[in-house]
């Protein structure tokens, strides 16, 4: 399926909860409401016709500072899904709110959302409600902070933790 | 009647402490452990010998690479994506550069394509090699290790030719990259290939029919076809369980939709079906590093912000007096640090932008232009400044599909780098691949599943 078949199936079958769609060099991506994330997910996976069976890569970014959106919605949530059957690429986002960086989990659909989504959590502070065990990932627990978001400054130092004597 | 006296292990561990005791113990293997390739930790609970329960730790190699790259410039990252994945560095910059110019919208030179193709696959048998020795070291297959590093070191005196270093190439750069090949480099390649199929022939004969081997490999490690695609596993793991995604032939990049190679798949998804993927990928790889070789266009290497290729003979001084002129045309001695930065062979191998591509040295040393040029690179603020959008770019990594999601917010530096590592999936999928299997086979499935900390941990 072409880029707009995909978003035309999308914008179909959730109207106004596709809150943009783009095409930009090629890329796909729809911006979903947060109440429907779930469900365009599961959409992207189950719909015959899109049937993306591989959550390629989940990840976020800090719109703080980027010129003209700098009041907007803080987050966004970027999901990468990838069809092996049909060989295309849809990009869904959802976009969160600093003071409430929620949104639900995917790992009903996909277990590696697990990895992913911690990840997310322990580097820009975005829970994911219905996760089983949201831990950092990469950063230990006692880190203070998510290190990706656009207002911590890179040379900031936090004492090292060692093992607990 | 007296009880028999107790065991060294119900001794050691309290009694009732055999298997099916239901009382088991927590092992933690890692983090710094020689099989475990790098600093990760597998905290494991053993019944007997059997893992009834693991959890995988990451993050003692985390270096804060997606934060590095967005405090410089667009080229600044370069050197932080040698450091990704350190065993095949080549393919990490030739991704990250492909995002960027993905993003530019500019189109690199066919020479380009090819030298990508080739030097990506040679850094894909230097990955393989290594993943394949070291597993099979680890299960007391020393031989094996000494030979394929050997092979490497062939390799990699290859990439030594070209880059000027081994490990922390830095070689790609956004529209092209940093040099043009050295002269009789095809043959060179052709001598150390001679050599690689020598090693992976004898590893065939040590190796795939043995009986110690086998015994260890064959049926351990398995994940099923849906949970490898629901763990979003790609590579070699994906290969081995019968599903033929390669990046290179799904979206072709670089040189790959015009050489010929296969896809080999398995169909188990085991530690031997892994073994069999990767010992068939390094043939084709040769195959596709030999063909791209053979096809070599000649011409530029890197390209302008439009996609032209780069003259910088023809911009430089164009309406201007031209009293510059003989002074671009005079040869100038490079030091050699600067080999293969030379005028003729940096126009064949970058693209002809000089938004994006510096002006060879000649020009910049030589013109009022090249050196403004060469300064508008360079100084901050300036720089190589894509359009405001996002791209994300898929490649091949040795491991698996390696992404690079670039965010640009119009100004000179990237506004998010996101790097999907190819080796995350299969590690989080590996208390899956390990639970309920003995003890001593974490060794070879840890092993088949080639964690790099560089790209795991970023």
């Amino acid at each position: 399926m072409t880029g707009e078949q995909i978003l035309r199936r999308l914008r179909d079958r959730f109207g106004s909860a596709i809150v943009e769609t783009h095409e930009f060099r090629e890329d796909t991506t729809a911006v979903v409401d947060r109440g429907s994330l779930v469900d365009a997910l599961r959409f992207c996976r189950d719909e015959p016709a899109l049937d993306c069976d591989m959550l390629t890569d989940l990840t976020a970014a800090d719109y703080l500072k980027y010129p003209g959106r700098e009041d907007g919605p803080r987050f966004e949530v970027v999901y990468q899904l990838f069809s092996l059957v049909h060989n295309h690429r849809v990009r869904l986002k959802v976009r969160v709110d600093e003071d409430d960086a929620v949104v639900p989990t995917a790992v009903g659909l996909w277990p590696i959302a697990n990895w992913l989504e911690r990840e997310v959590w322990d580097m820009f502070g975005v829970r994911f409600e219905g996760h089983p065990d949201l831990r950092r990932l990469l950063m230990y627990e006692e880190f203070v902070g998510h290190p990706l978001r656009k207002d911590y400054p890179i040379n900031r130092r936090q004492p090292l933790i060692g093992p607990k004597a | 009647m007296s009880t028999p006296p107790p065991t060294t292990r119900e001794f050691m561990l309290g009694e009732g402490s055999g298997t099916g005791s239901g009382q088991t113990l927590q092992v933690g293997v890692g983090p710094a452990h020689p099989a475990m390739h790098g600093i990760i930790r597998i905290i494991t609970e053993i019944d007997g010998e059997f893992i009834r329960k693991a959890d995988v730790e990451i993050g003692y190699l985390h270096r804060a690479f997606e934060k590095d790259c967005e405090v410089g410039g667009y080229n600044n990252a370069i050197p932080y994506t040698d450091r990704l994945n350190y065993v095949s560095p080549l393919i990490n910059n030739f991704a990250y550069a492909s995002a960027v110019e993905k993003l530019l919208g500019i189109e690199v030179t066919e020479r380009c394509k090819f030298i990508r193709t080739a030097m990506a696959e040679i850094s894909r048998i230097c990955d393989h090699l290594t993943c394949v020795g070291a597993s099979a070291m680890e299960l007391g297959a020393f031989t094996v290790f000494l030979y394929m590093i050997k092979a490497r070191e062939f390799l990699w005196e290859l990439v030594e030719d070209v880059t000027g270093a081994r490990l922390t190439i830095s070689y790609g750069r956004v529209g092209g990259v940093k040099a043009d090949l050295p002269d009789g480099f095809a043959a060179k390649v052709s001598a150390a290939f001679k050599e690689t199929r020598g090693v992976l022939d004898e590893v065939h004969r040590l190796l795939t029919g043995n009986r110690i081997f086998l015994d260890r490999m064959v049926g351990v490690g398995a994940l099923s076809r849906e949970e490898t695609i629901g763990y979003a596993i790609t590579g070699p793991l994906l290969r081995a369980v019968g599903v033929a995604y390669d990046v290179r032939r799904a979206h072709p990049h670089w040189a790959y939709d015009r050489v010929e190679f296969e896809i080999p798949t398995q169909k188990d998804g085991d530690n031997y079906a892994r073994y069999l993927v990767r010992m068939a990928e390094m043939e084709q790889s040769m195959r596709i590093a030999e063909q791209a070789l053979a096809m070599m266009p000649g011409g530029p290497v890197n390209v302008d912000f439009e996609g032209r290729p780069i003259d910088p003979a023809a911009y430089v001084d164009q309406g201007k007096q031209g009293k510059t002129e003989g002074l671009l045309l005079l040869p100038i001695r490079l030091s050699p640090n600067l080999q293969g930065q030379s005028r003729e062979a940096l126009q064949q191998v970058n693209a002809a932008d000089k938004r994006v591509v510096l002006p060879p040295k000649e020009t910049a040393y030589g013109s009022i232009e090249g050196l403004m040029n060469h300064f508008m690179l360079i100084m901050e603020g300036y720089g190589i400044r894509p359009p405001k959008g996002e791209a994300y770019f898929a490649s091949e990594g040795a491991n698996g599909e390696l992404g690079f999601y670039v965010i640009s917010d119009g100004s000179d530096r990237p506004y998010r780098v996101r790097c999907r590592p190819p080796c995350l999936p299969p590690v989080a999928a590996l208390p899956r691949m390990i639970e309920g299997e003995q003890i001593a086979d974490l060794i070879p499935t840890f092993g088949s599943v080639n964690m790099i900390g560089g790209e795991l941990d970023r």
